[in-house]
């Protein structure tokens, strides 16, 4: 595989516990991807304008502070409404289990929770990726 | 060397005198009675360091307690951390808590309060409630502490960047009601210096964030004597991924700096000092966290008292609330949580703890329901009332790991405390972004420890379940935005808007000018301005922080 896995790490809202999107960050970039990572506080907005400028297969949002419904509708409508809805998106953070099946419903690829060892998440990016690639003609 | 008899006809008498030992039976299940103390004298042993190392329990330089008697006249505060939906909600969630035994409050916020806006602020949207109370406004407070007594009840209110409009609110409250201020017991978190390393609940840049803090420092002494206007934190550090060593370091090197600061501004260290209290986290090495409250009263005591001159035994003490470790729980077998909570909590206890919240077992899947948080707080009555480990005073003192423990992490703290003052401080290592990357270091270290297996945690990586083990967890009612925009609307409707606009510009003009806040704070609040309006005016002065983004 020639092309790198681009990959933005995102937290949105105003929430500022940040170790779990670093920590996965680091790990994916130290399993070869790019990875941008946005910084705290980040509104939707912002965050779908960084992928689609940044042009990344993947976008990761972090989210602990219970708002994970909000936040990933929002992404979601907004990657649609961007015409980028091709974007993987996944998370992960403190997510109910209950919430997870209504994630997967709104399109979100992945949920991981506490205790996930960062190698899965770089299995998931490595299986789901390239696919995307394949279904789009790219690869 | 001081004889042990010595120590119990002076520190320990008077102690009792002010505080007797509580009326149980301090004896073992077969009837031994302990000592309220043993030393090197009770085993025929010489230890040349006692007294400079160890020393007496309520003696400098603290190293085996603050208090005299300790836990045969008083037992920690059992105070639970919580808070979640509408002021009424959590009102409610402490009135239980206090029926079920609780000894102090202990307020969570939600992430807009923190963050310094309202309930209907758009960058609240989706956070309202979530993960703590939503208060806007003295109305939310006062719905907050309905029927409860503030002269009687000690509250904790983990509030920061927005710490001084919070304080103001609670103490409208009071005073509306008819309450003492000099009597008000409580503490404020108030340290805003590990946000900008940690937990990231900053809104404006250090320095006039510091300063909003030695506001308190100036104020509080002379108009709430009783309030602890700061609780210098290593917990939200420890959680953010450092080791204890650096949890350790970098929480005293911040008490330190804003020591200097009160310093700086004119203050006498013996009128503030002695309001200075701490809070540590507790994780699951055992040893490890009884000989860091050891260390950090030992170091404590000795810099207070040599390297900055204070005179007062009460600015030598180090007063601490000590927490579970929220991050090593797990959400894979979360019942598991209930042993490393005894674990963690036991070892607070064994390490001298002032104050004591114990994490649910949910608290990795959702905020505690109240079954959970019951259980947290009964574990801390078993340990109180059936374990007796409350029967002698630092029973763990002598043994040869734990001193040499202690000894290792004073001397590993110390050596990253003198870094950071050659670095020119806390807030220059901020700026230079020392403690975002040391804490990314040491986090992933940890992580790939757990992957490799090098470390092992139950049901997460050795041990695990096919089958998920399901328990029910606390929902969080959307309606509670709707709720909190209703009643801001009517505080804005009913409020005299001339007394808001006087007293915002009051506190502008004191931002402005390099004055205390904190009297316009209080008008502010009584005068039902909003917290959004007060930490607007406050934007608008010393402008807001954003932090590198720094992987």
């Amino acid at each position: 595989m020639d092309r790198r896995i681009r990959v933005l790490i995102a937290k949105p809202g105003l929430d500022g516990h940040d170790r779990g999107a670093k920590v996965v960050a680091r790990a994916l970039r130290d399993a070869g991807m790019e990875v941008i990572y946005t910084g705290l506080r980040q509104t939707p907005e912002m965050i779908v304008s960084a992928a689609i400028q940044e042009d990344v297969d993947a976008i990761g949002l972090s989210i602990l502070s219970g708002a994970h419904m909000h936040y990933f509708r929002e992404v979601k409508r907004l990657l649609e409404e961007q015409g980028a809805s091709d974007i993987l998106l996944f998370g992960g953070g403190i997510i109910p289990d209950e919430d997870v099946p209504k994630l997967k419903e709104l399109g979100v690829a992945a949920v991981f929770g506490p205790g996930t060892s960062t190698q899965e998440i770089v299995d998931f990016l490595r299986r789901a990726v390239p696919e995307r690639w394949q279904a789009q003609g790219l690869a | 060397m001081r004889k042990k008899h010595d120590w119990l006809r002076e520190t320990y008498q008077k102690s009792l005198e002010k505080m007797p030992e509580r009326p149980i039976a301090h004896r073992t299940l077969s009837d031994i009675a302990p000592e309220p103390l043993y030393t090197p004298e009770d085993i025929g042993v010489l230890d040349p360091e006692y007294e400079e190392k160890r020393g007496y329990p309520g003696e400098y330089p603290y190293t085996r307690g603050v208090y005299g008697s300790m836990y045969r006249s008083k037992l920690w505060t059992m105070r639970m951390f919580a808070g979640f939906g509408t002021a009424e909600q959590t009102n409610e969630r402490f009135k239980k808590l206090l029926k079920a035994g609780q000894t102090g409050l202990s307020v969570a916020f939600d992430l807009p309060t923190l963050m310094g806006y309202d309930s209907d602020h758009p960058l609240s949207k989706g956070e309202v409630g979530k993960c703590g109370v939503a208060v806007s406004s003295l109305a939310d407070m006062e719905v907050l502490f309905e029927g409860i007594n503030l002269e009687e009840v000690t509250t904790s209110m983990t509030i920061n960047s927005p710490a001084n409009a919070i304080w103001a609110m609670y103490l409208a409250v009071a005073k509306k009601k008819g309450y003492d201020w000099k009597k008000l017991g409580g503490t404020i978190q108030n340290d805003i210096l590990k946000e900008f390393i940690a937990q990231k609940e900053f809104i404006f840049p250090p320095e006039p964030s510091v300063k909003l803090v030695i506001d308190t420092f100036e104020w509080g002494p002379k108009n709430v004597p009783k309030w602890n206007f700061i609780s210098v934190s290593g917990y939200h550090i420890r959680e953010a991924g450092s080791t204890a060593v650096q949890e350790l370091a970098w929480t005293l090197a911040d008490g330190f700096e804003y020591v200097e600061a009160a310093l700086k501004r004119g203050l006498d260290i013996d009128e503030f000092a002695p309001r200075i209290s701490f809070f540590f986290d507790v994780h699951n090495d055992f040893f490890e966290e009884i000989a860091k409250f050891r260390a950090a009263r030992r170091i404590w005591a000795k810099e207070m008292r040599h390297r900055y001159g204070a005179k007062n035994p009460q600015s030598w003490m180090l007063r601490t609330h000590a927490q579970t470790a929220g991050v090593s729980l797990t959400a894979q077998q979360p019942l598991n949580n209930i042993a490393r909570v005894a674990i963690q909590a036991l070892a607070a206890v064994l390490g001298g703890t002032n104050s004591l919240h114990t994490d649910a077992y949910d608290e990795a899947l959702a905020l505690p329901t109240e079954e959970s948080a019951t259980i947290a707080l009964r574990t801390q009555q078993i340990i109180a009332y059936e374990s007796g480990v409350t029967h002698t005073i630092d029973p763990l003192a002598g043994s040869y790991y734990v001193e040499w423990l202690t000894d290792e992490m004073e001397r590993q703290a110390m050596a990253i405390i003198e870094e950071i003052r050659r670095m020119g401080g806390v807030v220059r290592a901020i700026e230079e972004g020392y403690f975002l990357r040391e804490l990314a270091e040491a986090s992933y270290r940890y992580q790939q420890e757990v992957e490799r297996k090098e470390r092992i945690i139950v049901g997460v990586n050795a041990f695990t379940d096919e089958i998920p083990l399901k328990v029910p967890i606390q929902l969080v009612d959307p309606e509670v935005e709707r709720v909190q925009a209703e009643r801001l609307a009517r505080v804005r409707r009913e409020r005299d808007p001339k007394r808001v606009e006087e007293a915002l510009a009051g506190l502008r003009r004191a931002a402005v000018e390099g004055q205390n806040t904190m009297p316009h704070f209080v008008e502010c609040a009584l005068a039902y301005c909003t917290l959004g309006e007060m930490m607007d005016v406050l934007r608008e002065v010393y402008g807001t922080y954003q932090e590198p983004a720094y992987v």
